[in-house]
C-alpha cells in the first residue's frame, strides 16, 4: 500500500496525475448528465401511481447514492491522511466534504418537494430522513472542524477523525428502510444489484436512473479533482514547479 | 510499514470497532423505539418481546393498507373512516378528517398520526400516504395490476362520475 502511495505524497505527482484523470470524469460525466436528464424528465414514461410527480426520482436517487459514496471516499482520504499522514490526502478530505455536503443537501431538498405531494408532508423523522439529515450535519462538521484550528495539520487529523467516525452512520442510512418501520420506501437500485434481484422498475425508466447516476458521479468527481488541484497549486504556490505551472506552462 | 504508522492504525482500528460496536449496541436496544409507526398487528397483539400495547389516549402513528371498501364518509360528511390491515390478521379503524394526500386510495400504504380512543380505533390529525419502491408506466400497471392511472386533475370528475370514494 505504502510503496503504492508513495508518489502521490508529492503534491506535484498528484496534481499531474490529477490533470490526466480531470477530462475522464468530466466529459463522459457532463454528456451523461445531459442526456439522462432529458431523457429522465421529458422521455421517460410516467409513473402509473404518481404521474410525473416521480420525476425528481431521477435527481434525488444519484444525489442521495453519491451523497454516502464520497462519505466513503472522504473517510478513505482521512484514513490515508491520519495513518500515513500524506498531506494531499488531507487536501482531499477537503476537497471531498463541499461536493459530498452539496449532493446531501440535493437529496434532502429533493426528497422534501418530492415528499410533500404524495406522502402529504415536507418532512418527518423517519429513520431514513434523520440519518441523512445527520450526514449533513457530518459532511458540515468536518468541514468546520478542518478550519476550527490555528494550526491547519491540527484541524485536518481532528476533522479526518470525524470522517472515519462518521462512516457508521453510511450503513445506518442504507439499511434504515429494512430495519425500520419507515415512511420513506426501500431501494429501487441496490436491491437489483446487492440480491441480483430483477429491478421494480421497468427498463424505460431504468436507463436514464443509471445514466444519472453515471453522470452525477463523473461531474461530481470532476469537481472534487479540480478543487483538489486548485488547492495543490494554492498551497505549493512558491514552488518552482507551481510557478511554471502559474506562468502557463504545463 | 513503520512502528508510528502500525500505531496509528491500530489506535484508528480500535477506536472504529468500539464505536461501531457501542452505535450497534444502542440502535439495538432503541430498535423499538426508532419504528416511525405501529402496525395494525403491533396494536392489537403488543409489540416485540414483552408484547407492549398502547394505552388508549395515547398519541402514536400507524401505518398499514387501506382495506378495499372500507373507506366511508361519516357524521356530518367531513370525517372519513377506513379500516388499515397488514400481513397479520388485526384491523383498525381510523377516523380523519381533513384533506387526503393525493396517493390516497383504496389498497394503498398510509401512515396516520393520531390518539387512540379506542384499542382498535384512531383520531387522526394526519394522514400521509406511503408509496413503495416500484415505479412502472400506467399502461404496464393497468396490464399488470389493474389499476388505472387517473392524472390529479380528472380526479375530482372520475370521482363524481362514478359516485365511490375510490380512485379505481
Amino acid at each position: 500500500m505504502w510503496r503504492w502511495l508513495h508518489p502521490y505524497a508529492k503534491p506535484e505527482a498528484t496534481y499531474r496525475l490529477n490533470k490526466k484523470l480531470l477530462p475522464w470524469f468530466a466529459w463522459p460525466g457532463v454528456v451523461l448528465l445531459a442526456v439522462g436528464l432529458v431523457w429522465g424528465l421529458v422521455f421517460a414514461p410516467a409513473d402509473y401511481q404518481q404521474g410525473d410527480s416521480y420525476r425528481i426520482i431521477f435527481i434525488h436517487v444519484p444525489s442521495a447514492m453519491w451523497a454516502m459514496g464520497f462519505y466513503v471516499g472522504m473517510a478513505v482520504a482521512a484514513l490515508i491522511a491520519v495513518v500515513w499522514q500524506i498531506r494531499t490526502a488531507e487536501w482531499a478530505l477537503m476537497a471531498i466534504a463541499p461536493v459530498g455536503a452539496v449532493l446531501t443537501f440535493i437529496s434532502l431538498f429533493t426528497g422534501a418537494i418530492w415528499g410533500h405531494p404524495m406522502w402529504g408532508t415536507w418532512w418527518i423523522w423517519d429513520a431514513r430522513l434523520t440519518s441523512q439529515l445527520i450526514l449533513l450535519f457530518l459532511y458540515l462538521g468536518v468541514m468546520a472542524l478542518y478550519v476550527a484550528f490555528e494550526d491547519q495539520r491540527t484541524g485536518a487529523k481532528a476533522a479526518g477523525i470525524l470522517a472515519m467516525v462518521g462512516v457508521i452512520n453510511i450503513p445506518i442510512i442504507h439499511y434504515s428502510v429494512y430495519w425500520w418501520n419507515t415512511l420513506h420506501q426501500g431501494s429501487t437500485i441496490t436491491q437489483m444489484v446487492t440480491r441480483l434481484e430483477a429491478p421494480t422498475m421497468p427498463a424505460e425508466m431504468l436507463w436514464p436512473l443509471l445514466v444519472n447516476l453515471f453522470g452525477f458521479l463523473g461531474v461530481c468527481a470532476a469537481l472534487v479533482i479540480m478543487r483538489l488541484n486548485n488547492e495543490i497549486l494554492r498551497r505549493e504556490v512558491r514552488r518552482p514547479w507551481a510557478i511554471a505551472i502559474l506562468k502557463g506552462g504545463q | 510499514m513503520n512502528p508510528r504508522r502500525k500505531r496509528r492504525l491500530t489506535m484508528v482500528s480500535i477506536i472504529l470497532v468500539t464505536l461501531a460496536a457501542a452505535t450497534g449496541l444502542v440502535l439495538y436496544a432503541l430498535s423499538q423505539n426508532i419504528d416511525l409507526f405501529y402496525t395494525p398487528t403491533e396494536l392489537v397483539e403488543g409489540k416485540g418481546a414483552a408484547q407492549v400495547k398502547p394505552e388508549v389516549g395515547q398519541r402514536l402513528r400507524v401505518g398499514g393498507l387501506v382495506v378495499p371498501g372500507s373507506v366511508e364518509r361519516i357524521d356530518d360528511g367531513l370525517t372519513i373512516a377506513f379500516d388499515l390491515i397488514d400481513e397479520g390478521p388485526a384491523q383498525i379503524t381510523v377516523e380523519y378528517t381533513g384533506i387526503l394526500p393525493d396517493l390516497f386510495r383504496e389498497g394503498q400504504g398510509i401512515v396516520a398520526q393520531g390518539e387512540l380512543i379506542s384499542s382498535t380505533r384512531i383520531r387522526a390529525s394526519e394522514v400521509l400516504a406511503k408509496h413503495d419502491e416500484e415505479y412502472m408506466p400506467p399502461e404496464l400497471a393497468k396490464a399488470l395490476k389493474g389499476i388505472e392511472h387517473v392524472p390529479p386533475a380528472n380526479q375530482q370528475q372520475e370521482e363524481s362520475d362514478n359516485g365511490s370514494g375510490g380512485y379505481e
